[in-house]
């Protein structure tokens, strides 16, 4: 719902380059004559000097909301910010746990998130495998039509979308922050394209010929080559799904995910900045420990959207 | 959709064969209407949720968006396009229009340089390459609901960090909040920090998609890094930064985040002047604290047109700079190739005692199967 699910070039897919080793370059003795020339040359400390400033710059503010959220909120007037966590950590934690429901938000923010996730994973998978690998009458208009809808800003139905989990006297309840984001056609799109080239349409004649019906290929065909696949989008759903914020707060601020409770925080009438940044950092805990154990998987995630397309 | 079709009226049932054959009929016609349907089923559920939750709802705001709509007494009488008509003369409808796109712009020029920039800096035969690509992508895992309390801490007028920060270089504090331009620079740096090495990791890999030969003829010319850049790289990645532009509009154009997180203390959202406050802000002050619906649905309308032919306009003009491109392109590659297999000719008469052909066969005859970027 937030557009955060982004890797989607339009472009049609440009011939890739192809793959080669730069192991693969030098011994054939071509190197000589390109020595100097600065194309795979190890880059200067310049370069590192500048990566590294790019990785504190990313890390700062994060770094400095745990120094602030480990003190007392009165480390904001000193005249140097400081460098090094104080020790009001689990105090600031405990003022965070009496103000919002954290668990239960916490606990929502996994159900919702998960959910999504499977829901959007495996209709893509489903549609994506169709459009990629079988015939059927209407299957470009219908894959036209949903290419087209990926640009189309559905995050301003909500107003109808809130009257009708009124009408049902849904709102307030986990299902009603799930059931908007149950499919998204960027899914459909990215299985698409990816089992297009993935899979030989020899394997699946083959299987259709050892008598296999259609989703007995499609279970043991299609889902494994598919999996890496799968991997990326759900990394990419479960993210979305834990990082919305308009649409949970609309229609379930009673009963909040993790982000509508972690705004809350703010919204007393006296703010400590402390707690507040402690619960910014108890909130972000869980994505980055997703970051540290999934990081590469992300990186060629969002590498492979934007050639593949 | 077809899925009621009969697909086996042409085949009607023998009852005249044996009953062996007309069991394996049946088992035909049953693998038949399989073939037929299955498609029909596998794509279903996406068509039928989407268009119950992301297409019929739409349409009902359009519905809405006609009608005297209050959130608490339900639907009031129908009245056309008034409220199309109030919006666009109510000065905080135009204000919150101004607001976003100045807040966009702040966000997405500077963010589209820096990643190039990044971009760039990461193209190069890095040591510990996956650590500095992570590295940049630290600030995606921040959710934006954090992302607004951090920053809207480090901005705070009197205590904040960069206010601090300022002084010591003599600069007097800046109104971070109260003023409309900081605040958009405030607001537009919150985007900028969490999306710039998302941004900048899609256009390095559009860069490593870039024959690497090019770049090995043009430095062989006598072409340096920053020629190369703008020469090859910069016109090469062209169609993956207006992806890049269109997703970032397509996002811009409906924050709502950041500016209702940046200062929760005013009673009005969006600034106690509502010098920050954006459309889809705008929108939800009015569905849900005016409580006027009709109009919010008009507001979420118009806006939605005004993204819809944002998406046009930039998917006309990348077809159009596609069909110069494509023309220029071929004719500088072919130029490029032609230069390349010379002096890979020469090399090779260099090359004395190898005596090893050479092979470079021109890039568009190899296989084109990379799905990953090099890493």
């Amino acid at each position: 719902m937030t557009g955060t699910l982004t890797p989607t070039p339009t472009e049609p897919v440009r011939p890739a380059r192809p793959v080669k080793l730069r192991a693969e370059k030098n011994p054939a003795g071509r190197m000589k004559g390109h020595k100097g020339l600065g194309i795979d040359r190890r880059p200067g400390f310049l370069t590192y000097g500048i990566l590294l400033a790019l990785f504190l710059g990313g890390a700062y503010p994060l770094w400095w909301s745990v120094v602030v959220g480990s003190s007392s909120s009165s480390v904001l007037s000193q005249e140097w910010p400081p460098l090094l966590p104080g020790g009001q950590f689990w105090i600031n934690v405990a003022a965070v746990f009496d103000t919002i429901p954290f668990w239960q938000a916490l606990l929502n923010s996994v159900v919702v998130s998960t959910i999504i996730t499977v829901s959007v994973v495996s209709f893509s998978t489903l549609a994506g495998y169709a459009f990629a690998k079988l015939r059927f009458r209407g299957s470009n208009g219908l894959m036209v039509f949903v290419v087209g809808t990926m640009a189309i800003p559905t995050q301003l139905g909500i107003i109808p979308l809130f009257i009708l989990m009124r009408q049902f006297g849904w709102t307030g309840s986990v299902g009603a922050i799930i059931i908007p984001t149950l499919v998204t056609a960027f899914g459909v799109f990215f299985m698409r394209q990816y089992l297009v080239d993935v899979i030989p349409d020899e394997l699946i004649e083959a299987a259709r010929v050892d008598g296999a019906n259609m989703i007995t290929t499609f279970w043991n065909v299609a889902v494994p080559a598919a999996r890496p696949a799968m991997a990326i989008l759900s990394l990419f759903t479960f993210m979305m799904a834990w990082t919305d914020f308009l649409w949970p707060m609309i229609v379930s601020p009673q009963n909040p995910t993790l982000q509508v409770a972690l705004s809350q925080l703010q919204s007393a009438k006296y703010v400590d900045y402390s707690v507040v940044l402690a619960g910014a950092v108890l909130a972000t805990l869980p994505l980055l420990i997703l970051f540290v154990l999934a990081g590469k998987q992300l990186i060629s995630g969002i590498m492979a959207g934007a050639v593949k397309g | 959709m077809t899925l009621t079709r009969e697909p086996e009226a042409s085949s009607p049932p023998r009852p005249d064969r044996t009953g062996r054959k007309s069991a394996l009929t049946y088992k035909h016609r049953l693998s038949r209407l399989d073939v037929k349907l299955s498609p029909y089923l596998y794509i279903s559920p996406f068509f039928v949720l989407f268009g119950v939750v992301g297409l019929f709802p739409l349409v009902y705001t359009f519905v809405v968006s006609l009608n005297h709509w209050n959130l608490l007494s339900g639907p009031g009488e129908w009245v056309g396009f008034d409220n199309y008509a109030a919006e666009l003369n109510d000065p905080l409808f135009w204000n919150s229009l101004f607001n976003t796109m100045s807040i966009f712009l702040l966000s997405s020029i500077p963010q589209l340089i820096a990643a190039t920039f990044i971009a760039a800096v990461l193209d190069q035969n890095l040591r510990a390459k996956t650590f500095w690509r992570m590295s940049v992508l630290i600030p995606y895992v921040v959710t934006p609901v954090a992302v607004a309390l951090i920053f809207s801490n480090m901005f705070s007028e009197q205590n904040g960090m960069i206010n601090h920060l300022l002084s010591f270089v003599g600069v007097d504090p800046v109104m971070w909040k109260t003023d409309v331009f900081p605040s958009h620079i405030a607001i537009a740096s919150m985007v900028n920090w969490r999306w710039t090495g998302y941004n900048a990791l899609i256009l390095l890999a559009a860069m490593q998609s870039v024959p690497r030969d090019i770049h090995e003829s043009a430095a062989l010319d006598g072409a340096g890094f920053f020629r190369r850049f703008f020469s090859i790289t910069l016109p090469s990645i062209r169609p993956t930064m207006i992806f890049v532009i269109i997703t970032a509009t397509i996002g811009g154009l409906q924050i709502f985040t950041e500016p209702r997180l940046y200062d929760a203390t005013t009673p009005t959202p969006g600034g106690a002047h509502r010098q920050f406050q954006t459309t889809v802000l705008y929108l939800w002050e009015m569905a849900f604290q005016r409580q006027n619906f009709g109009k919010a649905s008009a507001v979420a309308f118009i806006l939605f047109l005004i993204i819809v032919a944002f998406g046009v306009l930039n998917f006309l003009i990348s077809q159009r700079i596609a069909t110069t491109d494509s023309r220029t392109d071929v004719k500088s590659a072919k130029r490029v190739l032609r230069r390349k297999a010379a002096a890979d000719r020469e090399a090779a008469l260099a090359a004395s005692g190898a005596g090893e052909p050479v092979d470079s066969p021109p890039s568009s005859t190899l296989p084109t199967g990379a799905k990953e970027p090099r890493s």
